[in-house]
């Protein structure tokens, strides 16, 4: 008996980057399949390659035993796979229907889309999961629930055997999250094959017979997951020990730096009050769509606020300017590094010299030896590998891209260093070196906040740790009172 | 929060957005003509309103065009020369051949517009050149050709057959030719748009492009259809105009493409894609000739119309920023009760 | 010098440099001036220089501004009705008895107001600045023939208008070669030297990243739209002077022209990518192509074909470089796999 799909010795590289390399495993019909790893192990290439979006550089896809390629995400489609993937991939113009019903709506005799059909249909699969969203109001300004929630729905009406689902709950709360797993559950048991990428272990263990983890684009074992526990799976997917990865020095606590004092914004976050002092590591930890990322960009200046205020270095700062929290001594490093901390196309040492090029202008005049001898020294420092400061900042790796924006804050001398997922999908080597440069920073004096998703990072670093829930602070532990439990529970809620 | 409650506001605010857009124009077509009347009633005589009509129809058949190619976040500037290839090559056709029948005229027209559409639109998926930069480049080749084939000749209407300078006057059941093709060139684009698979994924395209490769639409097949839709239109027009003018030389359509696009954003359809439709550009249309023709009537200087064009896009553009923006907060708030 | 010769992979990027787009047309720019100048009687005389640097200077100036829009990602078609209106305002006053001295200021500080509306519509308001720019373009114009009608006014002063025609000293080198220069060195520096150009290609390749950079984006392309705003009513005065004729038409569909020499010169549609050296040999390129078949009695209008052959390939040529490179590198790896 073959299984439903195989993949079979699988390798995919980008540029110089091997993303996944002779991963195998399979998955059975009625099983549900966990895949982890770390960020960057290569999970999200697997899900692309059997989405059709990525074609394998060497090895093969097996349907049915079967062998396929998959030319485009039509193909895979057509082969009965259907993918919930992390990020949303709505149409924001068109209804929410139609959304669901995209390739597949339901026709009348003239080959025109049957709109009652198929917004029946729609409130159908609502109703099997249990939630009210309006079939024919537009997918423009849906909450990212609601979004996770109609692509779910899409998934399902395409009658998909295989489901693939990359992080489908980050954004959802206790009670969707039951019933997305009881409709899973259901799916499962019809025969289809669920495999399901997830972060959290309570999850995984609630929902998967087996589990699959990967490391650094290579496939680490395939076992039931009844047979590992929670620290098994982590110490195979981290594949050394966690003590290692965090070298917390201690650190003088000195002068208040930064003080946020009623800090709200309409939907998005309210009454955020917390302090940072130099050569602190302040931690603010929560789950995705907490608001920790918001709160520290309207800090930084480059989100806007209604109400409260932001005093750093004893003075009052204006909202929504980042250049003037630049020049008081504050540095963002984003969550996004593609997107907002880094301009992929251009060169290493433009990157580097983008906040300083006004410091190191003579006359108004800026010349390429200044900006090379600065990115040069900075990029030593961090131990960043590349080939020329002239390369596109596209080229290097996850880790080295990460330590150029570090390169690009330090350099402008900070007070406060804001770093967001300062660790997110970069390798464990570059993590520990990530880890080891913060503390040291703070022991230096530099006033830290670091917002992480990573319960370990957030332990093993913070001195401080301010829980966000929904937009307000849920609690602010110590490090001595933080544990793994205490975390969770101010995070998730009574659950 | 998950939403929970029906959002009828929301909806509201969306379904009225769609019946104002075209309603706006309805409106202000309405005062216009309204007004024009009022100062000057020969405005709404038989003829004024023959030749409104006749003048809208080359513009909307046109514009139908581009407003496909538009949902899907493109642009096609290569238009009016297009119109102009079409045309020089059906009147020559014609003189050559004054026997041929009017919808020998009709294909070939379409049939030139169609290549020249498919040429843009395999520059644009296959070359991966962004359609501002093909249909520019193209606009310019197309003219070029036009010229150094035709060189400082022209067609004249005594050259031409009568039967083909007739059609443009002629009617059948009252409506002339020409409106009447414009009406089942509008009225069948905007249904395909509304009503059929292929239109709701080319908004689909247009709204997110990305969205639409992974949701396995078959992107580069209804992306070749849309360029060829509005290049086979804009040689459609080719020959409308042709045989509604009578002479064409080398520089037939020389500018219209800025109309066309004019009609289309006044229409309601964004630059941005995915939204708007297609009955809303055949309005713009309307509304721009009605407005030229008012401006005769009311005998205000001719010079004015460019201008009011101008104005009416930059306007069209900021109306809809607003609405967008007042939707967006709507949404929010509804939202917000976290 | 000589330890960059020296070295063999500094050589090898000034090989790689030379293979980028703006280094082959800069390339293909001196193959024509040459081949003209061999091969087309009349292309190499000091006349025919003299009418090729008249001829250039409108396309030239205004490509300076637009680079460094484009640059940002943004675009700005309504330069050539700045440019006809610029015209026509100045003989409106000119009719109504001001000096050339006055005018000359006040319809540039005009055209930076009409630029500024272009530059508040898409920065302030956030709206696209193609739909944005189609709209003033057809606005600009229209307020021409408003100003001044389908006449024309002639009897501007000779000293400027010979000016504007003339050559310096008398020799083959045109007057107007200065401001060309002058204009050149400016923008170049202002792109290629300052805190501010290195802001630009930074909005142009990813504006979320400059703004979380401290850059004020809608700030910095504003001014462009000011700058673009006052050289085309500069252009606009230059036409009038050069032609001794400020007509509502004067420079009509030049935006394209410009567009295509910008794009052409290597600068990249989407913004983030292109130099003003690439803009300025694209600018010669068309131009002198353009003069070498006028020469040879080829019509102007079927001239057209080559401009927007040129325009297309500029963007298409680099892509099918490109993914063959990638094809090859991915049969390389299969293969590797494979044995």
């Amino acid at each position: 008996m073959s299984a439903l799909l195989q993949v079979r010795d699988v390798s995919k590289s980008f540029g110089a980057v091997a993303a996944v390399q002779g991963v195998s495993f399979a998955l059975e019909s009625g099983e549900a399949h966990a895949l982890v790893g770390e960020n960057g192990a290569g999970k999200s290439t697997i899900v692309k390659m059997l989405a059709g979006v990525h074609r394998p550089d060497t090895g093969t896809l097996l349907v049915d035993g079967e062998e396929v390629t998959f030319t485009g995400p039509a193909d895979a489609k057509a082969a009965g796979i259907a993918v919930i993937y992390q990020e949303p991939t709505l149409f924001p113009d068109l209804s929410v229907a139609e959304n669901i019903a995209m390739g597949n709506q339901p026709l009348t005799r003239l080959r025109q889309i049957d709109r009652r059909t198929m917004n029946a249909n729609a409130t159908r699969l609502f109703a099997r999961l249990g939630v009210q969203i309006d079939p024919t109001r537009p997918a423009r300004g849906l909450s990212i629930a609601d979004q996770q929630l109609v692509e779910i729905a899409k998934a399902l009406s395409s009658q998909a055997r295989v489901l693939i689902m990359d992080e489908p709950t980050a954004a959802l709360s206790g009670v969707e999250v039951d019933r997305l797993f009881a409709v899973t559950r259901a799916l499962r048991d019809e025969g289809a094959a669920i495999m399901f990428i997830s972060h959290r272990f309570e999850e995984i263990t609630a929902l998967c017979q087996r589990v699959t983890i990967m490391r650094d684009g290579k496939h680490v074992c395939t076992e039931p997951v009844s047979e590992l526990s929670v620290d098994d799976m982590i110490r195979r997917m981290v594949g050394r020990d966690l003590s290692a990865l965090y070298p917390k020095q201690d650190a003088t606590i000195g002068e208040n730096v930064l003080r946020v004092e009623g800090l709200s914004r309409a939907g998005v976050f309210r009454d955020i009050s917390f302090e940072v002092r130099a050569g602190e590591i302040v931690a603010l930890a929560g789950l995705v769509g907490a608001g920790r990322s918001e709160v520290m960009q309207a800090v930084f200046g480059v989100d806007k606020y209604d109400s409260g205020t932001v005093t750093f270095l004893g003075k009052k700062l204006k909202g929504g300017n980042p250049r003037a929290s630049m020049a008081a001594g504050m540095g963002l490093v984003p969550e996004d590094r593609r997107q907002q901390g880094l301009v992929m196309e251009l060169s290493i040492e433009r990157n580097v010299t983008l906040p300083r090029s006004r410091a190191l202008a003579k006359l108004g005049l800026l010349f390429g030896g200044s900006e090379r001898r600065e990115a040069a020294e900075w990029t030593k420092q961090l131990q960043t590998k590349f080939g020329r400061l002239s390369d596109p900042v596209g080229t290097l790796s996850g880790g080295n891209q990460q330590k150029v924006v570090l390169a690009k804050w330090l350099a402008t001398g900070p007070k406060l260093l804001i770093v967001d997922e300062p660790t997110r999908g970069i390798d464990v080597g570059t993590k520990a070196e990530v880890h080891r440069l913060l503390s040291s920073l703070a022991a230096r004096g530099l006033a830290v906040v670091m917002v992480s998703s990573e319960l370990p990072e957030v332990l093993g670093m913070a001195d401080r740790i301010v829980v966000l829930r929904e937009g307000h602070i849920a609690a602010q532990l110590t490090r001595e009172e933080a544990t793994e439990e205490s975390v969770m529970y101010a995070a998730m809620g009574a659950a | 929060m998950a939403a929970v409650a029906t959002h009828s506001p929301a909806k509201k605010v969306f379904s009225g957005l769609v019946k104002t857009r075209e309603l706006g124009i309805i409106v202000a077509l309405a005062a216009l003509i309204i007004y024009t009347t009022a100062s000057q009633p020969r405005f709404l005589s038989a003829q004024s309103i023959r030749d409104i009509l006749l003048n809208t129809s080359i513009l909307a058949v046109m514009a139908a065009g581009q407003a496909v190619v538009v949902i899907t976040r493109n642009i096609d500037l290569s238009v009016g020369s297009v119109l102009g290839i079409s045309a020089f090559t059906v009147a020559s056709m014609m003189s050559d051949n004054p026997g041929l029948p009017m919808i020998v005229a009709l294909l070939v027209g379409l049939a030139v517009g169609a290549i020249a559409g498919l040429l843009n639109g395999v520059l644009v998926r296959y070359g991966r050149v962004p359609a501002l930069v093909v249909t520019l480049g193209t606009m310019y080749i197309f003219r070029g050709l036009i010229y150094s084939w035709a060189g400082g000749d022209q067609v004249n209407a005594d050259e031409l057959p009568g039967h083909f300078l007739q059609f443009a006057n002629d009617s059948i059941l009252g409506i002339p030719w020409l409106v009447l093709i414009a009406l089942v060139v509008v009225g069948g684009v905007s249904l395909m748009m509304r009503n059929y698979r292929v239109g709701r994924e080319l908004y689909a395209m247009g709204s997110s492009p990305g969205a639409a490769e992974l949701a396995g639409i078959k992107v580069a097949r209804n992306m070749l259809a849309a360029f060829i839709i509005s290049g086979a239109l804009a040689g459609l027009a080719g020959v409308l105009f042709a045989s509604r003018f009578g002479t064409i030389d080398a520089s037939a359509g020389n500018g219209y493409e800025l109309n066309v696009v004019a009609a289309v954003v006044v229409g309601g359809v964004a630059v941005s894609g995915g939204s708007g439709t297609v009955w809303g550009a055949g309005l713009g249309a309307l509304l721009l000739t009605v407005i030229g023709s008012a401006l005769t009537v009311l005998d205000i200087n001719q010079f004015w119309q460019q201008a009011i064009v101008g104005a009416l896009i930059v306007l069209a553009i900021c109306a809809d920023r607003i609405v967008a923006v007042r939707i967006a907060r709507s949404l929010r708030k509804r939202d917000s009760h976290v | 010098m000589s330890d960059a010769t020296a070295n063999p992979r500094s050589l090898k990027d000034g090989l790689g440099r030379l293979a980028t787009w703006d280094g082959i047309i800069i390339l293909l720019t001196v193959v024509v001036i040459v081949a003209a100048s061999l091969g087309v009687s009349n292309f190499g005389t000091s006349r025919n220089f003299t009418f090729l640097i008249l001829d250039l200077m409108p396309i030239v100036l205004v490509a300076l501004p637009m680079t460094l829009i484009i640059v940002t990602g943004e675009i700005d078609l309504s330069v050539a009705s700045i440019l006809g209106l610029a015209s026509s305002l100045m003989g409106w006053f000119w009719n109504n008895g001001l000096s050339i001295e006055m005018i000359i200021p006040l319809v540039i500080v005009i055209g930076a107001v009409l630029g500024a509306i272009n530059g508040f519509l898409v920065n302030a308001l956030g709206l696209p600045s193609l739909a944005v720019t189609i709209g003033t373009l057809a606005l600009y114009r229209g307020l021409a023939f408003v100003v001044l009608g389908d006449g024309a006014v002639a009897d501007f002063p000779f000293d400027y208008t010979g000016w504007v025609t003339g050559t310096i000293g008398g020799g083959s080198v045109p007057n107007v070669l200065i401001p060309i220069v002058a204009l050149a060195i400016v923008f170049g520096i202002v792109l290629h030297a300052t805190p501010f150009g290195r802001s630009l290609y930074a909005i142009g390749a990813n504006d979320q990243a400059a703004h979380f950079a401290g850059i004020r984006v809608a700030r910095t392309k504003f001014w462009l739209y000011v700058a673009s705003g006052a050289v085309s009513a500069l252009v606009g005065i230059l036409w009038t002077l050069r032609y001794s004729s400020a007509r509502a038409d004067n420079g009509s569909g030049l935006e394209l022209a410009v567009v295509a020499a910008v794009l052409l010169g290597g600068v990249s549609i989407f913004g983030g990518k292109g130099n003003l050296p690439g803009v300025l040999a694209g600018v010669v390129l068309l131009a002198a192509l353009q003069n070498a078949l006028r020469l040879q009695d080829v019509s102007g209008q079927a001239l057209n074909i080559v401009t927007g052959t040129l325009l297309v390939l500029s963007v298409l040529l680099p892509n099918v470089v490109s993914s063959i490179r990638t094809s090859r590198q991915r049969r390389k790896v299969r293969q590797a796999a494979a044995s």
